[in-house]
C-alpha cells in the first residue's frame, strides 16, 4: 500500500510520529550533538513556530540558541550568514514559502556565492527550511512551490523530504553539510505518521530513493507530491501495470544515477511537482534523462505540474494541484505513446 | 464633560488655534496623546480641543459596525464558511479614527486586518469576506473606494505607497497617500526604505502604524528597542504618537498630520498604540505566549467603550442607540448572507486575469485544462 514503502525497518529506537514531529526531533537531536547549532525565525521560540516544528526548543535550549527575530526575511538570512562566519551553524525558519522573497538576495547572491568568491577558503554551513506547497486551504502567498528558483542557484543544495523518517534523517544531514542548504518541508504533509528510527544514520544528501520498482513506467516525484504518485501507482496496478516511484530527496544536485538507472529499466517516465511545469525542475530532470537514455526511452518524459499561473484561491486549488486523475492521464499518454495502447 | 462643541468645532475660524499634536520625540516623551481617558473623562487635552458630536456618533457607528462584522465573521470562520480570519477586534478606533480624518479621494493602501477602515470606505461585507473564505484573492475593485487591496506579504505596500505619492506630486495633485502597516512590518526593510525615500524625496505619504503590541507572538521589545514613531522621526519624517483606542484623539491626530502631508511638507506617521484583543488569526492560539492580564488591561481600555461614555454624558438621544443596534441586526443578516451566497472561483479565469495581452504558453495549457476537465466529466 502507499506509504509502506518509505518505512525504514524497525529497530529498537523506532517511534511512530508525524512528520513535524520528527523534524522537531532532528532538530532536537542536532542541537545536542552541537552547541554551534542555533535557530533563529520568527515566532519559534514561545510559540514553537505557526507549525510547531521548533516547539520546546526554546525551553529547553534557551533564548540565545533559539533566537526569535524581528519580523525580517533578508535579516534572518543575512544573520545566519554571519552567525556561519563566525563558526555556528544556523538552521533559519522561514514561515511560509511565500515569505523567503525578501531574503533572496541574501541567498542567492551572498549565502550561494561566498565560499566560490573566496576561493574556497570560506564555507557557509546555513540551513534555510521552508514549509512548502498547498492543499491546506491557505490564503494567499502561503501555498508556493518556489524549488526551480534555488534548485537553478549554483552554492544551494535543494532538499526535499516527503516522509517522517526522510524529514528526520535528512535534516539531521543538512545541519551537518557545510554547505548552504534550502529544506523544503511539504506542509501539507506535517501532520502524516510514519516510523522513525530516532537512532538511524543521516541520510546522504545526493541520493534519491526508488520507494517502488516498476517495469513499465517510473514516476519522479518529490515531497508533497510523492504521496500522489504512490497512489497513481496503485491505481495503475489495478489496470495491470508495473509503475514504480522515485523520490527525489535532493533535488539540487540531482541524482542521475537512480533516475538513470529506473529510465532504462521502465523507459518510460513522468515527472511530477506543485510547481508550475514551465521552467520546473521536471523540465531539468525529463532533458537530462533524454540526453543520457535517449536510446532507451520508450516515450518522451511527460510532466505533470501546477499551470504557468499564479496560484489560485484555495477553493479551487484542488482543480490546480497535480492529483492522482490527472497523474493517471499522463501516465496513460507516456504508455500509449505510438500506438502501444494501454488498452 | 464641561466643553462640547455643537456644531463642529475643529473648523471654525474664529477659534484660537488648538495645539499642535506634533511629536517631537525626546525620552522624556510623555506618552501618545489622549483625548478621553479609558474610563470616558475629556483629558486637559480633550477637553480643550473639545467633543464634535456628529463626529463622535459617525466613529461610533463605523466602530460598532467593524465590530459586529467582525463577530460574525469569526462565527462563520468557525462554522466552515471561511478558511481563516483575522479579527481587528481592539483596533477599531485606531483605523476609522484614522481613515475618517482624511479626504474620502486620498488612496489608502491597508495591510490586511483594516477591515474597519474599509467598511468606513464602503467595501461591502462580501466583498471583505471573499479572500478570506478563499474563493478571490482579493474581493473588490480598489479604484470606487480608493482603498487598496489587502497585501499579505508584510510591509510591501509602503512601498506602493509611496509609489503612488510619487505620481501624485507628479500629477501636481494634493492627495494624502495613507498607508497602514503594524508593529512586526515595521521590520520589513521595505518599510524603512519607504520612511527614508518618502523623507528623502518629500514624497507625500501618510503612513500609519498600528502597533498592536504583538507580531503573532512576537512582542514589540523584540521588533525594536526605539519606538516607531521616533526611528520615523530619525528618517525625518513628521510624527505623531496616539492613543489609537481614542477615536477622537486619532481622528484630530490624523487630521494634523494629513494637513502637513497636504501642504507639501513632506511625508508624516502617526504610531496609534493599541491592541490586538484575538489571537493573530483563527489559527492561532495566543495562550501559548501572552497572559490574561494583558488581556484585562487593555479590555479596559476598549474603544468602543470609551467612546460610548463619551455619547452617553453629552446626553446623545436614547434613539440614536436604538436605531444603531437595529442597523447592526442588519448589518449581521447581511454578512452571514453575502458570505454564503459568494460564488465559488472558476479556474479557467484565472487563464485569463493573468496577462494583458495574449499568451500562447497560458492559451496552450487553457486548452490542455479544459480538455482534461473534458475527459474527467466523460470518464464520470
Ligand atoms: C514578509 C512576510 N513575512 C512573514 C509573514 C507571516 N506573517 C503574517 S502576519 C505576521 C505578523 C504581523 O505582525 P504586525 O505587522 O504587527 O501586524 P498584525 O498582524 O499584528 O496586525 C507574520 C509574521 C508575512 N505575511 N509576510
Amino acid at each position: 500500500m502507499a506509504g509502506s514503502p518509505t518505512a525504514p525497518p524497525e529497530t529498537a529506537a523506532s517511534t511512530t510520529m508525524t512528520l513535524g514531529r520528527a523534524l522537531n526531533a532532528g532538530l532536537r537531536r542536532a542541537m545536542r550533538e552541537d552547541d554551534r547549532v542555533v535557530i533563529l525565525g520568527e515566532d519559534v521560540g514561545a510559540l514553537g513556530g505557526v507549525f510547531r516544528i521548533t516547539d520546546g526548543l526554546q525551553r529547553d535550549f534557551g533564548k540565545a540558541r533559539v533566537i526569535d527575530s524581528p519580523l525580517a526575511e533578508s535579516a534572518i538570512v543575512g544573520c545566519a550568514i554571519g552567525l556561519a562566519l563566525r563558526g555556528f551553524r544556523p538552521v533559519c525558519e522561514i514561515q511560509f514559502d511565500g515569505f523567503v522573497y525578501p531574503a533572496f538576495d541574501q541567498i542567492v547572491s551572498q549565502l550561494a556565492k561566498m565560499r566560490a568568491r573566496s576561493g574556497g577558503r570560506l564555507s557557509l554551513p546555513v540551513v534555510i527550511r521552508i514549509p512548502v506547497g498547498g492543499g491546506i486551504g491557505a490564503v494567499e502567498h502561503h501555498s508556493e512551490s518556489n524549488e526551480s528558483y534555488f534548485a537553478h542557484t549554483a552554492g544551494l543544495r535543494v532538499i526535499s523530504c516527503s516522509n517522517p523518517s526522510d524529514a528526520y534523517r535528512l535534516l539531521r544531514s543538512a545541519i551537518r553539510s557545510d554547505d548552504p542548504v534550502i529544506f523544503y518541508e511539504p506542509k501539507r504533509r506535517y501532520w502524516d505518521k510514519g516510523l522513525v528510527d530516532l537512532e538511524a544514520s543521516p541520510a546522504s544528501l545526493d541520493r534519491a530513493r526508488v520507494l517502488r520498482t516498476g517495469t513499465d513506467l517510473t514516476i519522479v516525484a518529490h515531497g508533497p507530491t510523492v504521496h500522489t504518485a504512490l497512489a497513481a501507482a496503485d491505481a495503475a496496478a489495478e489496470d495491470g501495470f508495473s509503475v514504480g516511484v522515485v523520490d527525489l530527496r535532493t533535488i539540487a544536485p540531482l541524482d542521475m544515477e537512480t533516475l538513470r538507472r529506473c529510465a532504462e529499466k521502465t523507459g518510460r517516465m513522468v515527472v511530477v511537482h506543485e510547481a508550475s511545469t514551465f521552467m520546473g525542475i521536471g523540465a531539468e530532470i525529463a532533458a537530462a534523462v533524454t540526453e543520457g537514455c535517449f536510446s532507451v526511452l520508450r516515450a518522451p518524459v511527460l510532466r505533470v505540474g501546477a499551470y504557468n499561473l499564479p496560484y489560485p484561491p484555495a477553493k479551487v486549488e484542488d482543480k490546480f494541484l497535480p492529483d492522482v486523475d490527472r497523474l493517471l492521464d499522463t501516465i496513460d499518454a507516456a504508455l500509449s505513446y505510438r500506438g502501444k495502447a494501454r488498452t | 464633560m464641561t466643553l462640547v462643541h455643537d456644531p463642529p468645532a475643529f473648523a471654525s475660524p474664529t477659534d484660537p488655534p488648538p495645539p499642535s499634536l506634533e511629536r517631537i520625540w525626546t525620552s522624556k516623551d510623555s506618552g501618545p496623546i489622549q483625548f478621553v481617558t479609558p474610563d470616558g473623562e475629556l483629558t486637559d487635552l480633550g477637553a480643550e480641543y473639545g467633543v464634535d458630536r456628529a463626529l463622535a456618533q459617525t466613529l461610533y457607528r463605523d466602530m460598532a459596525r467593524a465590530r459586529r462584522l467582525d463577530h460574525e465573521a469569526l462565527a462563520l470562520q468557525r462554522q466552515g464558511e471561511l478558511g481563516l480570519w483575522l479579527q481587528c477586534w481592539g483596533q477599531e478606533a485606531a483605523q476609522v479614527g484614522s481613515v475618517r480624518a482624511l479626504s474620502p479621494s486620498d488612496y489608502v493602501f491597508p495591510s490586511y486586518r483594516e477591515h474597519a477602515a474599509a467598511l468606513v470606505r464602503g467595501v461591502t461585507p462580501g466583498e471583505l469576506l471573499a479572500q478570506w473564505r478563499g474563493v478571490s484573492h482579493a474581493g473588490w475593485d480598489p479604484g470606487p473606494y480608493a482603498f487598496h487591496l489587502y497585501s499579505l506579504v508584510l510591509g510591501t505596500q509602503t512601498l506602493h505607497a509611496t509609489g503612488y505619492a510619487m505620481g501624485s506630486l507628479l500629477d501636481g495633485a494634493d492627495d494624502v497617500v495613507t498607508v497602514y502597516f503594524g508593529d512586526g512590518a515595521a521590520s520589513q526593510g521595505d518599510v524603512n526604505e519607504a520612511f527614508n525615500w518618502s523623507a528623502a524625496g518629500n514624497i507625500p505619504v501618510l503612513f500609519i502604524c498600528q502597533n498592536n503590541q504583538w507580531a503573532i507572538s512576537t512582542p514589540t521589545d523584540v521588533q525594536f528597542r526605539a519606538p516607531v514613531h521616533q526611528r520615523a522621526a530619525g528618517f525625518g519624517l513628521r510624527t505623531f504618537h496616539v492613543d489609537g483606542n481614542d477615536a477622537l484623539a486619532t481622528y484630530a491626530v490624523t487630521r494634523e498630520a494629513a494637513a502637513i502631508v497636504r501642504r507639501g511638507e513632506g511625508p508624516a506617521l502617526v504610531e496609534a498604540e493599541t491592541f490586538r484583543m484575538a489571537g493573530h488569526s483563527t489559527s492561532d492560539d495566543p495562550s501559548r505566549y501572552r497572559t490574561e492580564t494583558d488581556l484585562a488591561t487593555w479590555q479596559a481600555r476598549d474603544p468602543l467603550l470609551r467612546l460610548e461614555t463619551v455619547l452617553r454624558s453629552l446626553d446623545t438621544r436614547a434613539s440614536y442607540f436604538s436605531e444603531l443596534e437595529e442597523e447592526l441586526e442588519r448589518l449581521a443578516v447581511e454578512v452571514r448572507r453575502a458570505c454564503r451566497e459568494l460564488p465559488d472561483p472558476v479556474l479557467d479565469q484565472l487563464f485569463t486575469h493573468t496577462y494583458v495581452d495574449p499568451h500562447p504558453l497560458v492559451d496552450a495549457e487553457r486548452l490542455a485544462y479544459r480538455k482534461f476537465v473534458e475527459l474527467m466529466s466523460v470518464e464520470d
